[in-house]
């Protein structure tokens, strides 16, 4: 891991919504910078604008004021086609509800991006089956996402988000639906991913069992940035609290 | 290494849907939906049976009676294909039905599937892509039931005008009009299922537009944050 390669940094984020008359402040002045390899956890209430800020790092939305850089580009600088190309080729997402399409089988869902990405049916069947023996469910690619437990069902998810080998995938909540011991194998699948492929990955939780995995933590607090630990400071509290299940 | 290689570069804005692709996605949309896309269908199937009976009933009609009138008194005269006034309001306000239950019938097909919308788009795909996918998946459905709806349009066509005839076949078929009626207008039984199924898919598009673009146009986190 190169350690100063830096992947998506963020200068001075700001972000407001409009609520009837009032103003609300989501991201208030965020500053951070995310290195290639690095896995960095968000932590922080509902609220707290960490969902915001995952979105604004993941080119779903656009700050109101400050600019987020992926990969040396401005986000505000680019067209519809570019974002798109963007999330397709440099992103992957893996979400709390797993979000599959449900009319698809998991190798369908797997190679969806792959379409967009332009591969042909061939390349995308070899490489979309072997993403998923990578997350453990070689022999379930016909499946459809309703046969399929919430584990398997976020497997397919991760499997979707390697799909064109992105340089950051992004997990909202990946844990949340799933019960504490499924949420720990997929915790664990990403650090192997996060370390044998060398994929950043960027995940807003409040799973404290992330925490054991994380290289940083960036905690959020009133749309601000409270704190960033590196993981040796924080090994310490881990201990007692890995057993909790929020 | 590589992907540091291709970042250097500058974004290449290629997203692809290919059209072959696209048709087998909406294809599988349907096929999972089944009897909600049978439903529609009916419609469509309805709506377009009741058009082509109309047309084509008046002009066998005007045939049959045009030949009959040339060997009575050998004077074409009262055989005019022309269609009822009443007829065509009930036409076009069956057509307006149609419509009006295929856009509900996307509108909620879209509804239900904002969240996929969403997860598509952050997948990288482009607005029009979506959109391709609803009118492709409501003309699917705009043709299937066009063109049932055309053949049982046609069929009963036949049957009222058989009935009329005494179910006397050769009546009927003698200078059956195939391609013209008797002015030698291009509103015979063949163009007229053309015109159905043409239609059919049509009604079925225009239905799909508004929902579809909507659809498109969500921004993909609003489209995910959406439950329903």
């Amino acid at each position: 891991m190169a350690a100063n390669d830096i992947v998506v940094s963020a200068i001075g984020v700001h972000k407001e919504y409009r609520m009837g008359s009032e103003v609300v402040h989501a991201l208030d002045g965020i500053d951070i910078d995310i290195y290639r390899g690095e896995y960095l956890s968000l932590m922080g209430p509902s609220g707290s604008g960490k969902s915001t800020l995952f979105n604004m790092i993941g080119a779903l939305d656009q700050p109101t004021k400050g600019d987020v850089f992926i990969e040396g580009e401005n986000m505000a600088q680019l067209t519809m086609e570019q974002l798109a190309w963007i999330r397709c080729n440099r992103m992957g997402y893996i979400f709390q509800s797993f979000n599959l399409l449900i009319v698809m089988t998991a190798l369908e869902n797997v190679t969806l991006p792959m379409i967009f990405a332009g591969l042909s049916p061939k390349q995308r069947e070899e490489r979309g089956k072997e993403l998923l023996s990578i997350v453990g469910l070689g022999d379930r690619w016909s499946h459809r996402p309703t046969e399929l437990s919430g584990g398997q069902q976020q497997r397919v998810a991760i499997a979707r988000a390697l799909a064109n080998d992105p340089d950051i995938v992004l997990a909202d909540e990946p844990t949340a639906n799933l019960d504490t011991k499924t949420g720990r194998e997929i915790i664990n699948l990403l650090k192997e991913l996060n370390e044998s492929q060398n994929v950043t990955i960027v995940s807003a939780t409040h799973d404290l069992k992330m925490l054991d995995v994380s290289d940083r933590v960036v905690y959020i607090r009133d749309g601000k940035v409270e704190q960033i630990r590196a993981r040796d400071e924080i090994d310490i509290h881990v201990g007692s609290l890995a057993g909790e299940h929020e | 290494m590589e992907q540091q290689a291709q970042s250097d570069s500058a974004i290449r804005s290629q997203i692809r849907l290919p059209f072959s692709e696209a048709v087998r996605i909406s294809f599988q949309s349907l096929k999972i939906r089944f009897w909600r896309s049978i439903i529609t269908t009916l419609g469509i199937l309805f709506g377009i049976a009741f058009l082509v009976a109309v047309i084509s009933g008046n002009t066998i009609e005007a045939a049959v009676q045009a030949d009959e009138t040339q060997t009575v008194d050998s004077l074409a005269q009262e055989a005019e294909p022309s269609i009822p006034p009443h007829q065509v309001w009930l036409v076009i306000m069956s057509l307006i039905v149609c419509v009006v239950g295929i856009s509900n019938a996307m509108l909620m097909s879209v509804t239900e599937r904002f969240r996929e919308i969403g997860t598509m788009k952050c997948l990288g795909a482009l607005d029009r892509f979506v959109v391709l996918l609803f009118l492709l998946e409501s003309s699917l459905q705009g043709l299937a039931g066009a063109i049932a709806g055309s053949i049982v349009g046609t069929l009963f066509a036949l049957l009222v005008n058989l009935r009329a005839a005494g179910w006397s076949l050769w009546r009927v078929f003698y200078q059956f009009p195939w391609f013209t009626d008797v002015n030698g207008a291009p509103l015979g039984v063949a163009p007229v299922i053309l015109i159905g199924c043409l239609v059919g898919m049509a009604l079925a598009v225009i239905g799909a537009a508004g929902p579809a673009f909507r659809a498109a146009k969500m921004p993909p986190v609003e489209a995910m944050r959406v439950e329903v």
